[in-house]
């Protein structure tokens, strides 16, 4: 039975239990949200690397890994471990300097770091109320590029998206985590085509990949396809055709999934069918999924039987922190 | 067992090159698929690594106990000697896909074979 050392106790860890279950099981409090190896937001540091399955380290960056942070909510089938720090203190204050709304339900927020701030276009934050809850929101902005800039959708009775649309003003200051995720651009190779697949604000990130990649003079074909249940759902849908008006190898496609478009401006179906109907053959494409995790899952598994390699393939899937999946 | 296939094969970054084309005709295989849905990808694409590295003799800690526990719930499912076939046909093509020599691709299926009452718990 391994053994956990965590702030000065020794906690056994039973068969099949997650480090993270086995550390509340005995009364820690320790701050989690997804439960699924996706947020970050429980990322702990072992004293070294050995001991932890690969699975503990996904999404990690290669430093990361090395110096043994690992995410104890997908950690099972560990040796004993010693954790030596969790991520609690890497919190960088912000300021919000604009708030409107991209549709009645998306608000977009403009926050201007205290401090220096690295990200890459496509990684998400941990937003930190002054309660101490935390959600996950994705940078749609380029760093060096003015303020950060998120896309918030209002979910019914949301504990967080309801406050950022009602409570929090332009002036407040709230705290975000150090940028984590993988869902970026990659200038390996500037002729590779790229499909981008979004259902709702998984639109930000793809966003800040789409505008990374032409900063950066990507010259492949970029498909850009966003979905939504309705059209009044869909949002910066002027910014986007600008952008395909603008750059030559962007094709922007807006879909919806319920009702019919009248001029044929929007394709009819759900996204991911949309864009597999369009592009039936996905070898040598790289491939960004990012939104809701049905979605995200039944698509990643669809590119890749298409052909996309599975180190091709980004997955943001914004895995709700009350509906552990 | 037997390390010297393993570095013929090409080690490590042989099973890198083989895990994407073996793991989507696996997937794409109607026999068998209905036995590899419903798990996450990412978990699943480094259990088919380990499935690799096992079938070219590379170094690893698998019993031929591990075998039998780890397909258990998969027999308990139907997991017969016809799943098994397909598995290793299409291992078979994925290496041949690779241009793996077919001396090399027989020295595979007999690994897989030595194994086969355990997966299929007999
Ligand atoms: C990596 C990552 C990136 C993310 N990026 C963004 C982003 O850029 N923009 C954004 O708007 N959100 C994003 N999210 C989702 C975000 O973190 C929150 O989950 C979301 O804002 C809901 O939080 P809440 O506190 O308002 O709702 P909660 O109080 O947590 O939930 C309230 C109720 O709504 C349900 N619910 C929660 N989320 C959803 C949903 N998406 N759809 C339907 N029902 C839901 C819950 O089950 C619960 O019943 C991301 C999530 C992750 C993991
Ligand atoms: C040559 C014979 C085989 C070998 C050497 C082999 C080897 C392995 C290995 C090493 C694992 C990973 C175990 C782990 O680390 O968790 C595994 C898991 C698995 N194998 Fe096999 N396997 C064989 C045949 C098969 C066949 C015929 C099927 C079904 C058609 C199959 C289906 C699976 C599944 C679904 C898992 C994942 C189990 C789970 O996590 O739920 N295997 N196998």
């Amino acid at each position: 039975m391994p053994v956990i050392h965590f702030q000065g106790r020794a906690f056994y860890q039973l068969a099949d239990e997650t480090v993270l279950e086995c550390l509340l099981r005995q009364g820690e409090s320790v701050a989690c949200a997804c439960r699924s190896g996706v947020c970050q937001t429980c990322l702990m540091r072992a004293d070294s690397p050995d001991g932890l399955p690969a699975m503990a380290q996904q999404g990690l960056k290669e430093g990361q890994r090395l110096r043994g942070y690992f995410l104890p909510c997908i950690c099972r089938g560990n040796d004993d471990l010693t954790i030596i720090e969790s991520d609690r203190d890497n919190y960088c204050r912000v300021t919000v300097t604009s708030k409107s709304h991209l549709s009645p339900t998306v608000v977009r927020l403009q926050l201007q770091p205290q401090q220096e701030f690295p990200f890459r276009a496509g990684q998400f934050v941990r937003v930190r109320r002054p309660d101490g809850v935390e959600r996950s929101y994705s940078l749609s902005s380029l760093p060096g590029d003015g303020p950060l800039e998120l896309h918030v959708r209002q979910v019914p009775g949301g504990e967080m998206s309801g406050w950022i649309a009602g409570t929090l003003q332009v002036g407040d200051a709230v705290e975000i985590s150090e940028a984590c995720g993988e869902c970026c651009y990659s200038a390996d190779d500037r002729m590779q085509p790229l499909l981008l697949v979004a259902t709702g604000t998984g639109l930000a990130p793809l966003l800040g990949v789409v505008r990374d990649a032409l900063a950066q003079h990507h010259q492949g074909p970029i498909k850009l396809f966003h979905g939504a249940a309705s059209q009044q759902d869909l949002y910066l849908l002027d910014e986007l055709k600008a952008l395909q008006a603008r750059a030559a190898n962007v094709d922007y496609f807006p879909c919806v999934s319920d009702g019919v478009s009248a001029d044929g401006e929007f394709r009819q179906g759900r996204v991911g069918d949309v864009a597999l109907n369009e592009l039936p053959t996905l070898q040598g494409w790289r491939v960004y999924l990012s939104g809701n995790p049905a979605m995200v899952q039944e698509m990643k598994m669809k590119a890749y039987l298409a052909g996309a390699s599975l180190q091709h393939i980004h997955a943001d899937p914004f895995v709700s922190a009350s509906r552990p999946m | 067992m037997n390390a010297s296939l393993y570095n013929r094969i090409g080690g490590e970054a042989a099973v890198n090159a083989a895990v994407d084309i073996f793991y989507r005709k696996v997937l794409a295989d109607n026999r068998i698929n209905r036995f590899f849905t419903g798990v996450d990808m990412d978990g699943q694409a480094a259990k088919q690594k380990a499935f690799l590295k096992f079938a070219f003799g590379g170094p690893n800690n698998y019993t031929g106990l591990d075998m039998r526990k780890g397909h258990q719930h998969l027999v308990k499912q139907g997991l017969n000697d016809s799943h098994f076939d397909a598995v290793v046909e299409n291992l078979a093509t994925t290496l041949q896909e690779l241009k793996v020599p077919a001396e090399m691709i027989n020295e595979v299926a007999a690994i897989a074979e030595s194994v086969r009452n355990d997966v299929l718990d007999r």
